[in-house]
């Protein structure tokens, strides 16, 4: 792990892609700083971090596009998994690496609000609560992207499918006021969610019998439950929408809440992730 | 050192390798050979632990390469069909993860990484980029990388292919002095390399073992019967005449040529063909026959190459990719004859 971790290391140093991350980061910490705590005199940091979030839709799906993608297009994966590491380890000295790329413009953010507190009051409890939040949050980001990455042997692609996800879960809140909040609605979804899920698991497994009780006991389940207790479902979907948001958490923080829900809600995600990454490459393994 | 047992693989439908058992022991180098398509990358990927199997077992010094894959993979060096390397870094560096990735530390790293570098003979390029290195140098920062940590098997998957004459002579070589201190094992559908270098023979065709030994002992068991080609003014019924009282002959077919000659095709399953071809040129002498033109052909293991391979396809007719595998025989023939021609040609160069 140490030796993928060393070497991933060295790749993002050596190259453009750990700086063009760190500059388009601290560029869009720099503006919102500018823009909040300089000229419009604010003097809560945690605005600025609030703001600059949306630079994840961009900046994560570069950073992580080529971390799987490229391995399998150069043929260097089969170098991988002929050592004598196991893939979970694989996974996460990338995983880390990705991490400590990220931790460095962090480091340099960090000063910011110390830097602001000797020319006024300024909530540093907040601040720094917000930033840790950020922190996990951007990692949370990162393991959806290396999934992502892991999936297909193209960089573009990946960017592509990482920034539109990435996109809809910052948006996500937003849309969850326009999707139907009725019983019916939410019932439909869902059952469209479990065909989908269902084909997922087709795909990932090339197992039909799985795949097939997976949605199916997923859409009886949900018919019963909709016919069983009706007003249960009313409001479902949006409320789902606004739990899987990401950037919504954060805004826990940026009220002044420290949210160890979200913050569990964030570990659970990378968690989630990485296992679905180490089953990807381990899929190929058996094609 | 490396036993395989009943490995069979499906692609989905699709069988890729077919009930495989083989036993390899320790010091010798094995020639893989089969032609395109006949699943020697698919069993190298799964004696290596790239690729799963969908039945039997693969055990290196005992290890079960699935069951634990981390103490098997430590005994294998692997060199895939596209060496895996990162185009943007040194062989130095390159060297330096997969040492590390294999477990070596410190002091133990470095000196091998000089070794391996020595060994390949790639000491004077360590410090340039993987990317602006010839074919044949990546090829061997491919093979220094297979060499670290010192494992006892070495096995490479086709090192020779898309390289000049010059280079595939310089691998060779490379290999045959790996053979004296490692085990090796390499794939090739080009013939006249294993023969080569090899002292055992795997051959596959169509996913099955066809045939596995030493190549003297293919040559003997599986030969097709020794063949005498003369040229004489004698007719049909004179040849067979004059040769009714040579012993050992299996079968004369005779065709007439335009200028009024004829040539006979004498077969014969006798092991001694001199024997055979001084007895011939006596009857001919004690009559009055005349030999234009007298040439000797011995069945090689081209012949056996062929026969086995084309037996096995014929045993499982598979449509298309029968013919399929029918042309690219026929070009890794082609090209088996154009690297021998080459070979021989730079060889006269050297000396």
């Amino acid at each position: 792990m140490i030796a993928v971790l060393k070497h991933e290391l060295r790749t993002y140093f050596h190259s453009l892609t750990a700086y063009v991350f760190g500059a388009f980061l601290l560029v869009f910490v720099g503006v919102g700083a500018m823009l909040y705590n300089l000229q419009a005199a604010v003097s809560n940091f945690e605005y600025v971090l609030s703001f600059s979030s949306l630079i994840f839709v961009v900046i994560v799906p570069i950073l992580t596009m080529r971390v799987l993608a490229e391995e399998r297009k150069q043929k260097t994966d089969q170098l991988l998994y002929s050592l004598p590491i196991s893939t979970a380890k694989v996974i996460l000295g990338k995983y880390l690496a990705l991490l400590v790329v990220y931790f460095v413009p962090l480091c340099v953010i960090a000063a910011y609000p110390l830097i602001f507190s000797r020319y006024g009051d300024v909530y540093l409890l907040t601040s720094y609560g917000s930033l840790l939040a950020y922190f996990v949050m951007g990692a949370s980001l990162i393991a959806v992207g290396l999934f992502i990455s892991s999936l297909t042997e193209n960089q573009g692609f990946a960017a592509g499918i990482g920034i539109a996800a990435i996109l809809f879960n910052y948006f996500s809140v937003s849309l969850a006021e326009y999707v139907s909040a009725t019983a019916f609605g939410s019932a439909a979804a869902i059952c469209i969610f479990a065909v989908i899920l269902g084909w997922i698991i087709h795909y990932l497994t090339r197992n039909d019998t799985i795949a097939y009780s997976v949605s199916l006991v997923l859409l009886a389940a949900t018919v019963i439950a909709y016919f069983v207790n009706r007003t249960g479902f009313e409001g479902l979907l949006p409320d789902i929408m606004k739990k899987l948001s990401l950037f919504d958490r954060l805004n826990t923080f940026v009220n002044g809440i420290f949210d160890m829900t979200a913050i569990t809600y964030f570990l659970s995600v990378i968690v989630f992730f990485l296992f679905l990454s180490v089953q990807s490459l381990e899929k190929r393994r058996y094609n | 050192m490396i036993s395989i047992e009943h490995l069979t693989k499906y692609y989905g439908e699709h069988l890729a390798v077919d009930d495989i058992s083989f036993d390899i022991t320790e010091g010798h180098v094995y020639g893989f050979l089969g032609p395109n398509g006949a699943g020697k990358s698919t069993t190298m990927n799964i004696i290596t632990g790239c690729l799963s199997a969908t039945e039997g077992k693969v055990l290196i010094d005992g290890h079960d390469i699935f069951e634990e894959p981390n103490a098997a993979k430590r005994r294998i060096g692997y060199l895939p069909e596209h060496p895996p390397l990162y185009m943007n870094e040194s062989p130095a560096e390159y060297l330096r993860f997969v040492g590390e990735a294999k477990g070596l530390r410190g002091a133990e790293l470095s000196a091998q990484i000089d070794e391996v570098l020595e060994r390949t003979g790639i000491t004077h390029v360590r410090n340039r980029r993987i990317a602006t290195l010839s074919k044949g140098y990546k090829q061997r920062v491919g093979i220094a990388q297979a060499l670290l940590g010192n494992p006892g098997v070495i096995i490479l998957d086709e090192p020779t292919v898309g390289l000049d004459p010059i280079q595939i002579i310089e691998i060779r070589d490379l290999i045959t002095e790996l053979g004296k201190t490692h085990t090796v094992i390499f794939s090739s559908h080009i013939l006249s390399e294993v023969q080569a270098i090899c002292d055992q023979i795997i051959m596959i065709a169509h996913g099955k073992l066809v045939a596995f030994g030493k190549p003297e002992e293919l040559q003997k068991q599986l030969l097709s019967p020794n063949e005498i080609t003369l040229t004489t003014d004698a007719d049909e019924a004179a040849i067979r005449e004059i040769l009714k009282d040579v012993e050992h002959i299996a079968d004369i077919r005779v065709e007439r040529t335009d200028d009024g000659l004829s040539i006979a095709h004498i077969k014969s399953d006798h092991e001694k063909l001199y024997e055979l071809s001084g007895a011939v040129f006596g009857a001919f002498a004690a009559s009055t026959g005349i030999i234009y033109e007298m040439t000797l052909k011995k069945g090689n293991l081209e012949d056996v190459f062929i026969e086995l391979t084309e037996n096995a396809g014929l045993e499982a007719p598979q449509e298309q990719a029968s013919s399929d595998n029918a042309l690219q025989e026929e070009a890794s023939q082609e090209q088996a004859s154009d690297t021998a021609d080459a070979t021989t040609e730079s060889e006269v160069e050297e000396a």
